[in-house]
């Protein structure tokens, strides 16, 4: 079980949290056509090495906020908010990170 | 539970038991049974150390092939010791003797075998033994099918069986955090913890034995310049006196997880007759020490699993520990020189070893000048052929190094086939092993975070010569069969027929075999079993790779690791606030989501609905709908915000007025429905569908901060602060008007779809909605939870007496099926969007973007034969139709659905069968016959409009 640390609360166990999955790209204009669209839907990097989640702090202060985590080693290396930048990592794990959109 | 006392000192005397030594208390005797028959014991042992120093050899049978099984170790990864106990606290099956401590009246059996574990009929599967080589199951069950021998495999299979009546062991969970978390108590893992405990980390020492000290328990040693005994009594004194440090002995550590989380699974209290408590633990380490030591492996040849033949480290613990002397001439068969230290440790404890066969010729000069000091006969360079004997060991045939077969005369066999650390913890926190060759083991290799291996659980043992270990697998004999999983009755001829068939990933051998899959989960035969694996396909044991350890480490009852979460505490159900007055008026409660509700009132369910939505359609009924989800949203730009939630136009909505919406996924799929009020220009009340509350409102969450965090507007799920009384029918009106300081209620100052709030004239603040999901004319009254029970009684005061009639779930679901009222994941699924039912209109009306919009304009969201919401009747008025059947169309002979009932029931409005259902083209099959199938009944139907009943809504509008 992970140990994820809130933005908001601090360290916490995995348990209290949701997994909102792979952070989405951002969403369209209403305007792009279905091939975009669909790839928007339905298409995730799913890469091996770091990734851009989105948690939940479900049963705790039900705020959602992003996570760098390394799907190898389940590592977490960074927390944001939404709307902030997305951090700039370095260390043994960034060489596998993709931007992740 | 008998007293212990009373027999004292009679005992009759214990065959096998040496006369002085070993850490048990001889001044107490405890009674126990095995199989109906009495021994005696002494505190300290285990029910396995007290059955050999009684003379009982075999314990148990096999489980596929039923051969009988004594005891192999002195710890947890035994195999054949599977015995069913009752220590007062009910009888618990496939209980490890070997590491279950011996308890005063216990009572303990065989099992798998009938009539008893001396002469077991289903030994009849050893004796045809060639018929059920790996994987027969596969192989011989297949005609007519498989579900023709199922009963008798499922029968066959399995070893105890389950306690019958309730489960008295009471369980629980606790959560526990530390610096340092020291798994094994010898001399390493106190070594790692004193060290950390003198830096002033708070340390947590977990030990599976009941006793602390590991190894130093049986195998005594110099340490730091003194006796193990006084450095044991000094370390456990030290740490005792120290506040950072917790001791836990009979507590296995069961699971490692991620982020150096471990599960403790605690039995220290689990040993008594009443008021048993068997603890599970989560707790979170900084770092982990494993000093979890090393399991020894057995060796293979014929017949390797006799009763009788033991590991030649449990034959070292049963002399040294319990003084028990489990045969009177031993014969040693070993790899190792590990193995070596074990029997001469237990001849010198009175244990006689009679002769030492190794697999190696060059041994040390040391080890042979020990055998000759006592006497021992020792054979280099030899293999082992054969055990001979049925019930016991009698002797052991071996090939000596010059050739000539020869023949060892004895009663039991110490073997060692060398060590193998025990780092399936290790393992399930990520860390990796790497093949030893020397050592013939697989040791740690890269630590987890935060994780380190010592003492032998690291692949450092004790006095080593240097000589390597020889693996010891795949000796030349193909006679007898060479046991490698002793319990699952995987033999070395298993795994050449699993080679032959090409599973030679050691993942596929372990499935197609099951050779590692029994209790122990492969302690002493994995290693065996991947080795012989390579030999036959030239590889080596580190080229093989080992199977992945999992939790749990050792066998965990099911009750500690469900804890409190049994009964109504599995998934609480939520009551109404007025479930007991529904109670009294003989409600039947059913389970609508995480909602007990009342189904229907009165026991004839069929009766009861038809009285129910009679009353509705001719009087009034009284419907409980507290579960309605209800989340306010407030905020200067809940209206904008709202908006692009659902699929209709919100801006144009003025206050207190109500409207129906519909919710939609990104992928344009109808997720919700239900109405929202507008209270204010900034405030509104969402409907969800009952159940659904929790899910749509963290659905408005996550679109808020994530996606419109620019907006100002907050969201609150106040689902359960409202009980909701609806009141439905041509007389509803007439009732709640009489409740004083209601607003005037006349449809031209409170039409239909309009909203109100105020107070009663006693000061209970409501809110009222006019809607409808019966087409009655409706009013839905919220007043506070704890207000339910009075409001209904004042309802039903005012009404006059049996006037007002309380409605169930069903019966509404009866009433909104006439009016063709969707029921979103009863009439729609994954794949329904609102064209299929019939929104097209709103859908294009809106001009602004909302969720889903933009999948709605995709070529598939439109095409002319997606499944669509129609209702149909049956020719036959009183053909019954169940939701689930399929419309089914037949061309050339030929059937294929075309879709599926969504909803059907018998209507008592109508006096008539009807359904709606989804059904590809339906909107332009209005009049068209089709046929129905459901479990070979063709059932002709009419399609019709789905709305049955009063489709211009003058009632509800009445």
């Amino acid at each position: 079980m992970l140990r994820i640390p809130c933005p908001f609360c601090g360290d916490r166990d995995e348990a209290e949290f949701r997994c909102g999955g792979e952070l989405p790209r951002e969403i369209p204009q209403p305007g792009v056509d279905d091939d975009a669209w669909s790839d928007y839907l339905f298409n995730r990097d799913n890469p091996k090495g770091l990734v851009h989640e989105r948690w939940c702090h479900s049963f705790g202060c039900n705020q959602w906020f992003n996570v760098v985590r390394d799907t190898v080693t389940h590592r977490i290396h960074a927390v944001y908010r939404p709307g902030e930048p997305r951090p700039a990592l370095d260390g043994p794990c960034a060489t596998a990170a993709k931007s992740g959109g | 539970m008998r007293n212990g006392s009373e027999v004292g000192r009679m005992s009759s005397p214990q065959p096998f038991r040496g006369p002085d030594g070993g850490r048990i208390d001889r001044g107490r005797t405890l009674a126990f049974t095995f199989d109906g028959r009495r021994y005696r014991g002494h505190p300290g042992d285990t029910l396995a150390s007290a059955l050999l120093a009684n003379g009982v050899k075999v314990l148990g049978r096999s489980m596929k092939l039923h051969r009988p099984r004594g005891v192999l170790s002195a710890g947890i990864e035994e195999p054949n010791a599977l015995l069913c106990v009752d220590w007062g606290s009910g009888l618990i099956p496939t209980v490890r003797a070997t590491a279950m401590p011996l308890l005063d009246g216990l009572e303990a059996r065989s099992q798998n075998c009938f009539p008893s574990v001396n002469f077991d009929l289903g030994r009849v599967l050893d004796f045809t033994r060639a018929l059920w080589p790996a994987g027969f199951y596969y192989k011989m069950f297949k005609w007519p099918d498989w579900r023709a021998y199922e009963w008798a495999v499922r029968r066959a299979g399995g070893l105890g069986r389950l306690p019958g009546g309730a489960d008295r062991t009471g369980y629980r969970h606790l959560n526990g955090h530390c610096d340092l978390l020291v798994v094994g108590s010898g001399p390493a893992g106190l070594g790692a913890a004193l060290e950390a405990a003198r830096r002033g980390e708070d340390v947590l020492l977990v030990e599976q034995d009941m006793e602390i000290g590991g190894s130093l328990l049986h195998d005594p040693m110099e340490i730091e310049g003194a006796g193990s005994d006084d450095w044991l009594a000094a370390a456990l004194a030290e740490l005792a006196g120290m506040d950072n440090v917790r001791l836990m002995a009979d507590a296995t550590v069961a699971g490692a997880y991620d982020h150096n989380l471990l599960t403790i699974h605690d039995r220290s209290a689990a040993w008594r007759g009443d008021g048993a408590v068997e603890s599970f633990w989560k707790v979170r380490a900084r770092r982990i020490v494993l000093a979890t030591g090393a399991f020894e492996q057995p060796m293979l040849f014929g017949n390797n699993d006799l009763p009788g033949i033991m590991l030649a480290g449990a034959v070292h613990k049963y002399a040294t520990r319990f003084a028990v002397h489990c045969g009177r001439r031993v014969a040693g068969v070993l790899n190792n020189d590990s193995g070596w230290r074990s029997l001469l440790a237990a001849h010198d404890n009175g244990t006689t070893v009679c002769a030492i066969v190794d697999t190696r010729s060059d041994l040390a000069p040391a080890l042979l000048d020990a055998a000759e000091e006592r006497g021992i006969a020792v054979h280099r360079g030899a293999t082992p052929l054969t055990a001979r004997g049925s019930f016991g060991v009698q002797a052991l045939r071996f090939a000596s190094a010059t050739g000539p077969v020869r023949q060892v005369d004895c009663d039991l066999i110490g073997m060692s086939g060398g060590l193998n650390p025990a780092t399936q913890l290790y393992s399930q926190a990520g860390g990796k092993l790497r093949y030893d060759e020397s050592r013939h083991c697989f040791v740690p290799d890269r630590d987890p975070e935060g994780w380190e291996a010592v003492g032998a659980a690291s692949g450092s043992f004790t006095q080593e010569s240097g000589t390597p270990v020889r693996p010891c697998a795949a000796a030349p004999v193909r006679t007898g069969g060479q046991w490698l999983d002793f319990q699952n009755d995987v033999t070395v001829a298993d795994i050449e027929l699993a080679v032959r068939e090409n599973y030679v990933s050691v993942e596929h051998l372990k499935r197609y075999t099951t050779a590692g899959m029994a209790v122990d989960q492969g302690k002493t035969s994995n290693l065996g079993a991947l080795t012989v694996l390579g030999q036959l396909t030239g590889r080596t044991p580190g080229e093989v790779g080992t199977t992945t350890s999992r939790p749990q480490f050792t066998p965990v009852t099911i009750g500690a690791i469900a804890g409190n979460r049994r009964g109504d505490f599995y998934s609480p159900p939520k009551r109404l606030a007025a479930h007991d007055w529904h109670a009294a008026e003989g409600a039947v409660f059913d389970d609508y989501g995480s909602w007990k509700r009342p189904a229907c009132y009165g026991p004839d369910r069929e009766a009861a609905i038809a009285r129910e939505v009679l009353a509705v359609r001719q009087s009034v009924g009284l419907f409980d709908g507290s579960p309605l989800g209800k989340i306010e949203v407030k905020g200067p730009d809940a209206a904008a915000f709202l908006d692009r939630i659902y699929v209709n136009n919100v801006l144009t909505l003025k206050p207190g007025r109500v409207r129906y919406g519909l919710m939609l996924n990104e992928n344009g799929i109808v997720i919700d429905d239900g109405v929202f009020v507008r209270i204010a220009d900034d405030h509104f009340l969402v409907n969800t569908t009952s159940g659904n509350a929790e899910r749509i409102c963290a659905w408005l969450e996550e679109w808020h901060q994530c996606e419109f965090f620019d907006m100002q507007v907050v969201q609150s799920n106040v689902t359960s602060q409202w009980a909701v009384a609806t009141l439905a029918g041509p007389h509803a009106r007439g009732v709640l008007q009489s409740l004083p300081g209601l607003i005037d209620l006349s449809t031209a100052g409170f039409p239909h779809m309009s909203f109100a709030r105020g107070r009663l004239a006693d000061g209970m603040p409501y809110r009222l909605q006019r809607v409808s999901f019966s087409g009655e004319q409706s009013y839905e009254l919220s007043v506070p939870s704890n207000r339910a029970v009075p409001i209904i009684e004042r309802l039903r005061a005012a009404a006059g007496p049996g006037e007002l009639l309380p409605i169930g779930v069903e019966a509404l679901m009866v009433l909104r099926t006439e009016k063709g009222f969707v029921h979103v994941g009863v009439d729609t699924d994954g794949t329904t969007n609102p064209l299929d039912i019939g929104f097209g209109a709103v859908v294009d009306r809106k001009r602004r973007d909302f969720i889903g919009a933009r999948s709605l304009a995709r070529p598939n969201d439109r095409r002319a034969d997606r499944r669509q919401l129609v209702g149909f009747e049956p020719l036959d008025a009183n053909a019954s139709v169940p939701a689930g059947a399929h419309f089914v169309a037949v061309s050339n002979g030929t059937r294929r659905s075309e879709g599926f009932v969504t909803s059907a029931c018998d209507s008592p409005t109508l006096g008539r069968t009807i359904g709606i259902g989804l059904i590809e083209r339906g909107f332009g099959r209005k009049g068209e016959e089709v046929l129905v199938y459901d479990n070979g009944r063709n059932t002709p139907v009419r399609i019709v409009d789905p709305c049955f009943y009063d489709p211009a809504g003058e009632r509800m509008r009445a």
